[in-house]
């Protein structure tokens, strides 16, 4: 698989990263490389084979169903560049 | 020609732990912004998701109520996408492997029974909310954000394209919300929006293939979900019919203007890049936790309903009215039990007044039926003096509305209203035959309009004789008293 310029201005935008012409280029070539070794992956017969989430077998731990976390938000929010009545402030969004 | 609705549903219910899906802080609603969110809720690095067994117990429950498949394991994945609400870039979901497959919800509308078939059920975590009005004013233009919901858990329910009306769609979700309400997974809060619908709608010609599909997001009430579907399979058809052709796109509805719009224009189509969440090995659930899950379960509102139409003799409609939540349907029974009379009348009449009167009042004082003013011993008490004829269906109404309103309480209400306000039923023949004969003394034109061959005036005559008693005559009597005295030519 090789990647067009566009692809990789899709995906530094979906990414939310600035990439110039020589950084994109830099990028292409390292996807082209990483995406030669999964179509080396591709070609094996998988059939029957059932798909690994993970590369180590464990079993995810559980955690029982009890409120321990008490309000932090004064320390949090210490650190946050803007607060105001207890939110966090940003930039407006709007749908 | 016509058109065809085909309409999917996909409902997120938040689970009723007591705490977050991935973190231990607490999933109380209404507490001051921000205070509910932890490290792991607002993503500070280095911190790691620990699963809540309660969010997966409840999953499995669900997935046993609808005759699914609980996966034996389940994977959780990234789904990436920017917003402020989202601090992690990322939400925590299921893609490739939910822990429920398939399932069925059955319903019922006018039209009959019907099987909606469900695709998945997969547990994620909300996100957290944006403000954008009652900031203070010299902040400029910004958005606040709250992160107490980030982290609450959510089981995703979606279905098949399997519906074709917006009714259909309406009682698919209605007894969706009732099963897990009554499975004890969600508290179905519609306006803390515990329980939101997204509806993906296309139209088509019948027997074509299925159309183009909007989704339209974040329908919190049944009725805002029947206008959208509405609205927007109209939309859809006229513009398939003016010769355009529909986009598949994320809409909005807007309950205001009855409208719905678009959301997200095409350039950002969503591409998710759903990926294995590297934090969070695969999620295993082993037979005996089910076996332990299933036999903790309640009787289903399937099986309910099943019993309600056998053991009592209900419509499958009154069965499926009564079984949109568990405390109707305990109360109905409690009424049944208190009744003497055990026959499918006396049960059908029960069912009307538990339906009907007690539902309404219910509703209009807005009070849960375990704190109802009339008890199941009470109404019983009232619709016996109606199978025996001690009042009419009409006046029990009043005597209903006097129990309602608080006077006269236990379990004789009914007949101590009765007595003090007089209502007893008049079916002495003699009584009612002077009535009568007052009646037709007093309206000699109608009673020529009668003998000239207009039966409908015996109508307005019974309702002379009904007024003149205040009531209280027994109608079926006063009808056949005031024909037969009309027949004898008097």
């Amino acid at each position: 698989m090789s990647f067009s310029s566009d692809d990789i201005a899709r995906l530094a935008r979906l990414a939310r990263i600035r990439l110039d012409a020589v950084e994109t280029n830099d990028v292409r070539e390292k996807l082209d490389a990483i995406f030669s070794l999964i179509d080396a992956l591709q070609a094996i017969d998988t059939a029957g084979v059932a798909p690994m989430a993970h590369a180590q077998d464990v079993m995810l731990p559980l955690r029982d169903d009890i409120v321990t976390r008490e309000d932090c938000r004064a320390r949090f929010q210490a650190q946050a560049p803007e607060v105001a009545d207890g939110l966090y402030i940003v930039p407006r969004v709007v749908e | 020609m016509r058109f065809e609705i085909v309409i999917g549903l996909e409902t997120h219910a938040q689970l009723s732990t007591s705490s977050k899906i991935f973190s231990s802080a607490s999933t109380a609603f209404g507490a001051p912004p921000n205070t509910q969110a932890s490290a792991v809720d607002i993503a500070l690095p280095g911190v790691l998701p620990v699963l809540n067994r309660g969010a997966v117990e409840r999953a499995i429950r669900f997935g046993l109520a609808v005759g699914g498949t609980i996966n034996r394991r389940s994977v959780f994945a990234r789904k990436n996408y920017f917003y402020p609400d989202l601090p992690k870039g990322y939400q925590i979901s299921q893609y490739e492997t939910p822990v429920v497959s398939g399932g069925s919800v059955t319903i019922v509308t006018d039209t009959g029974e019907k099987s909606v078939r469900l695709v998945r059920a997969h547990l994620e975590e909300d996100a957290g909310k944006s403000v954008h009005e009652g900031l203070p004013p010299e902040l400029g233009d910004v958005s606040g954000i709250d992160l107490n919901r980030a982290g609450m858990p959510l089981l995703e329910i979606v279905t098949e394209p399997d519906m074709r009306s917006a009714a259909e769609a309406i009682a698919y979700a209605k007894t969706l919300h009732a099963l897990v309400t009554w499975i004890g997974i969600c508290d179905g809060d519609m306006q803390e929006g515990n329980f939101r619908c997204d509806a993906n709608v296309s139209v088509r010609r019948p027997g074509e293939p299925l159309g183009t599909r909007c989704e339209i997001k974040n329908l919190n009430s049944f009725r805002f979900l029947a206008q959208a579907i509405e609205y927007e399979a109209r939309r859809q058809i006229e513009l398939i019919e003016d010769g355009g052709r529909v986009e598949q796109e994320t809409r909005l509805y807007d309950p205001d203007r009855d409208e719905t719009r678009s959301m997200r224009s095409k350039e950002d189509a969503q591409d998710y890049r759903y990926f294995p969440d590297p934090d969070l090995p695969t999620l295993v659930i082993d037979d005996a936790w089910i076996a332990r899950v299933r036999d903790a379960m309640p009787e289903l509102p399937d099986a309910l309903r099943a019993r309600l139409v056998q053991a009592y003799g209900l419509t499958p409609y009154d069965a499926e009215q009564l079984t949109l939540s568990r405390a109707l349907v305990d109360y109905y029974e409690a009424v049944t039990q208190a009744l003497e009379a055990r026959d499918a009348a006396a049960y059908k009449l029960a069912a009307n007044w538990v339906l009907g009167e007690f539902s309404a009042a219910r509703n209009r004082a807005d009070v849960a039926i375990e704190h109802a003013k009339v008890s199941p011993r009470a109404l019983a008490g009232l619709l016996r003096r109606i199978a025996d004829h001690t009042i009419s269906g009409k006046i029990a109404k009043d005597v209903f509305d006097t129990m309602w309103s608080g006077e006269g309480s236990g379990d004789d209400a009914a007949d101590a209203i009765i007595e003090r306000r007089g209502l007893r039923q008049i079916s002495d023949t003699s009584a009612i035959e002077a009535l009568v004969n007052d009646v037709l003394a007093k309206n000699a034109a109608m009673v020529e309009e009668y003998r000239a061959g207009k039966d409908k005036a015996v109508n307005a005559l019974v309702g002379q004789v009904m007024k003149a008693s205040k009531g209280k005559a027994n109608p079926t009597q006063v009808n056949e008293i005031l024909r037969r005295v009309l027949a004898s030519g008097k």
